[in-house]
């Protein structure tokens, strides 16, 4: 299979170094709501078969809570933030009060939904923020959804407008770890997914083109 | 019980072909759609995991035609025929998948519809070859994996919160 996108070292670097601004913004602001230290780890750029890309979290079974954003503007594209249910839980916990919430007993509360779709609001805000401050672009994120469900009926939903032009997966991963060493160690991920066209106006924003 | 199967796994925008006693699976459903076309006798049956509804809409180079709806179902029987399948044998399909995963309450675009759509697009696909659909799991907003057993012509839909039925 063709690779419609194959990415120069320059390019793939911006990239990265988009995940570095965007995912470290993110960070803080996630450290600011659990009052505690939230590290990031090097972005990485992954240019890789669907399949492949559901592997990174553990394969298309998987349980994952999810919130999804959807970003407009000068580009566009998909951006998820993921836990694992109970990583999910313990930070919903944390931010309603509510001691007895569990992502494993459904149906779940509004109240602790919302709170996680706020989270989710909140965290893809300063990631697409720095992003746009970084690129120059106007890039305003939609309103964000929840899901808990399986890693591949939820990571589909990014890859509909990519899927119409290539067979990969082109994402930037960002994993935030927290760093109390308790059991209740937190590890999300970020994953932001440009759509195909939006890729060309990120590069062309830093005068770079996408076919050196 | 101690007969010995395999499960042939299909990944997503996949297709694969299996017969009895073996299994054939693909996990993860969610607006994409699994789509069993098999033959009750020969006990053999095809898998699609479709990912959208036409292949038209595709500007790249390379075409995947287990990724579309009017592609995939065309495969799926050339398959079945190259593994015995007579061209005119009775066949059957059962279909699982094309849920909204997200609810949307804004703005909502016509990508995140595409659930409804690829149903609708593999139902169109499965009548033009005359093979009924037998039963069906569709819609809702929930992610699915399907398991077909050829020897029962049963199919396992598992989802997170509702766990496993048969169709």
């Amino acid at each position: 299979m063709k690779d419609t996108f194959s990415l120069s070292p320059f390019q793939l670097d911006l990239l990265k170094e988009i995940g570095n601004i965007g995912a470290g913004n993110a960070a803080t602001s996630l450290s600011k709501i659990l009052n505690r230290t939230v590290n990031m780890k090097v972005p990485e750029v992954k240019v890789v078969s669907f399949d492949e890309m559901m592997d990174v979290l553990g394969g298309p079974e998987q349980e994952i809570a999810s919130i999804f954003v959807r970003f407009e503007g000068n580009a566009s594209g998909s951006m998820f933030f993921v836990l694992t249910p109970d990583e999910a839980s313990v930070l919903i916990r944390k931010m309603t009060g509510n001691e007895q919430f569990n992502f494993h007993n459904p149906p779940y509360s509004n109240l602790a939904i919302s709170a996680y779709e706020e989270l989710g609001n909140i965290l893809a805000g300063s990631y697409l923020s720095a992003l746009s401050d970084f690129t120059n672009l106007n890039v305003q994120p939609t309103v964000p959804s929840c899901s808990v469900d399986m890693v591949g009926a939820i990571l589909t939903v990014g890859l509909i407008e990519l899927s119409q032009v290539t067979d990969h997966a082109i994402f930037i991963d960002t994993i935030l770890t927290d760093e109390d060493h308790n059991d209740e160690e937190i590890k999300g991920h970020f994953f932001l997914l440009p759509h195909p066209e939006s890729f060309e106006v990120i590069f062309k924003s830093f005068g770079v083109s996408h076919h050196e | 019980m101690s007969e010995t199967f395999e499960i042939v796994k299909v990944g997503i925008a996949d297709l694969g072909i299996v017969q009895a006693p073996n299994r054939i699976r693909t996990s993860g459903l969610g607006s994409c759609v699994g789509v069993v076309i098999f033959n009750v006798h020969l006990k053999i049956a095809a898998l699609a995991h479709i990912m959208l509804p036409d292949s038209t809409t595709f500007r790249g180079e390379g075409l995947n035609k287990a990724k579309y709806a009017n592609t995939a179902i065309e495969e799926m029987m050339t398959l079945l025929q190259s593994h015995g399948v007579r061209r005119y044998s009775p066949l059957k399909a059962k279909i699982a998948g094309g849920a909204q995963m997200f609810q949307m309450t804004s703005g909502t675009k016509e990508s995140m519809r595409i659930g409804p759509r690829n149903v609708a697009a593999v139902k169109q696909e499965l009548l033009k070859y005359n093979i009924p659909i037998v039963s069906a799991d569709v819609g809702g907003a929930s992610g699915r994996t399907v398991e077909f057993n050829p020897e029962t012509s049963m199919l396992s839909v598992r989802t997170v919160n509702h766990g496993t039925k048969e169709i």
